[in-house]
């Protein structure tokens, strides 16, 4: 399994090749809580770093997600539409959100696991 | 383990008894109007779709029990709440406003008369305070009024299955009737069962000395977990409330709202004689109220949030009181109080959410019928 990085604004990434899978974190959806609705763009659509491109909405709150890389985007986890909770039950696996291709290098400042531990628990 | 009694004169938040109970079940603690409650355990979504399938255990301790009594007590709390205190039985429970005299709303609460001269009042926790002191100033003081919140404990379990999921050995509930109580026992403990809640589901509420309330919950708990029974937090008692239309004080109505724009003129008995705030609703009454509260419903991806503006066909109509996702239902629901003219069922009007606005269907309420036991035909809302 490729290593996780992860951003300040709490999405991970897992790096195979130029495909790119991002989700949001742990700690992120247990701050949200249940979440019940993602709105999130469609396949093709071009990213840059840190662009918002969705939203993901709990009971509690409606919080944008920022793109960790530049690239275009080759799927969308069509599954979140009925079963918007995978968020919460599976965040690093059933809950992943897209795939992208990358364009160009991986930012040099995403965070390692004990990094984003950091940011999570300040 | 034996519980301290809670201190409500010292420093919030307060804490009920069944506190360390609510972090080792995993509850998410969070500060509820000077109270620690779990907002959750699990998920809302489990613990709604638990109240809704099986039934929910809640703690609900931090609610105001105010005891009133003395041969005037009827008569005083006639004079001070808008429902009919004289045509409420020893045994059963009534829900009614208490307002000022220009008719707004002080609370909604629930009064249980235990028998002719002693009754037990029900408050918002958030209004404990403001409502104690309201009743001292316009109480005869020869009826006494004794602030046992901190003595009592409350807890709720409500949904279709709890009857039938109360720890064996309890007393027979069978034949308390909606809104009837009577004293009873459950694991050996002596409760007060009383056939209320706010979920819109059958349950009981049961009044519980604070020092003994844990076992109870533990009992509750243990019979009930392999059937579904779940604790539930503030998240799936506000959903399921809210999908029952039952009014929440605060969002849904405040000091400067009158019943019957809370759709609550039935607990209004103008007929009665007289009361606070009689002439401000009679007068109310016969012009027709300013303003209603209507539901809302919309698809997922639009929760309308408390305060956010209704936009009809000639502009703004309204305001949203209170707003949620239905995991249940399986989208968002809200109240929305709304100018007169209203809007009909059927129609659709826009609600700001995050900054665009979103078509939402006006719908009959309640937006989920339970298996709450009505003893009468549902209130117009």
């Amino acid at each position: 399994m490729a290593d996780r990085r992860y951003t300040k604004s709490h999405e991970w990434l897992t790096v195979d090749g130029r495909n790119v899978t991002v989700g949001i974190t742990d700690f992120a959806q247990s701050e949200l809580g249940d979440v019940v609705f993602l709105d999130l763009p469609a396949p093709g659509r071009k990213l840059a770093v840190r662009e918002a491109f969705g939203v993901v909405e709990s009971v509690k709150a409606a919080s944008d997600l920022y793109s960790p890389v530049a690239g275009s985007i080759t799927a969308v986890n069509e599954k979140l539409a009925a079963h918007p909770e995978l968020i919460n039950s599976d965040p690093y696996g059933d809950g992943w959100i897209l795939k992208i291709e990358l364009s160009g290098e991986l930012p040099s400042d995403l965070l390692d696991e004990a990094a984003y531990k950091q940011v999570a628990e300040a | 383990m034996t519980a301290s009694p809670l201190n409500l004169t010292g420093s919030q938040p307060h804490r009920t008894p069944l506190y360390e109970r609510h972090v080792a079940l995993g509850g998410r603690i969070v500060d509820f109007g000077g109270w620690l409650l779990p907002q959750q355990y699990t998920s809302i979504r489990d613990e709604h779709f638990a109240v809704r399938k099986v039934a929910g255990l809640f703690d609900i301790s931090h609610m105001g029990r105010l005891y009133v009594d003395g041969p005037a007590a009827e008569a005083e709390l006639q004079r001070l709440f808008t429902n009919d205190i004289a045509k409420l039985e020893p045994g059963h429970a009534l829900y009614t406003l208490m307002c000022k005299e220009d008719g707004g709303v002080i609370d909604d609460l629930v009064v249980y008369r235990q028998d002719r001269d002693r009754f037990v009042v029900v408050v918002n926790a958030a209004n404990r305070e403001k409502d104690v002191a309201w009743i001292r100033e316009h109480l005869n003081p020869a009826v006494s009024m004794a602030d046992r919140t901190a003595e009592v404990s409350l807890i709720a379990f409500q949904g279709p299955r709890a009857e039938e999921l109360l720890p064996s050995g309890t007393t027979d509930t069978k034949a308390i009737p909606y809104f009837g109580f009577r004293p009873g026992e459950l694991a050996g403990i002596p409760v007060l069962i009383s056939r209320t809640g706010y979920t819109g589901e059958d349950g009981f509420e049961l009044f519980i000395d604070a020092e003994h309330v844990g076992k109870a919950w533990d009992a509750i708990l243990e019979a009930g977990t392999p059937a579904g029974v779940r604790p539930a937090g503030l998240g799936a008692r506000d959903a399921t409330r809210l999908e029952a239309a039952l009014r929440l004080y605060g969002n849904d109505m405040d000091e400067t709202v009158n019943p019957y724009e809370a759709g609550l003129g039935w607990t209004v008995k103008l007929g009665k004689g007289e009361f606070l705030g009689r002439s401000a609703l009679v007068k109310v009454r016969e012009e027709g109220p300013r303003r209603t509260l209507i539901g809302l419903k919309t698809d997922p991806g639009s929760i309308l949030r408390h305060g956010a503006a209704v936009m009809g066909a000639g502009g703004r109509a309204g305001v949203v009181t209170s707003g949620t996702h239905s995991f249940f239902l399986g989208h968002p629901i809200a109240l929305a109080m709304v100018e007169v003219p209203s809007f009909p069922v059927g129609d659709v009007v826009a609600v700001q959410v995050r900054g665009r606005e979103a078509p939402a269907e006006v719908v009959k309420l309640p937006f989920y019928r339970g298996s709450a036991r009505s003893a009468v035909a549902p209130a117009k809302s």
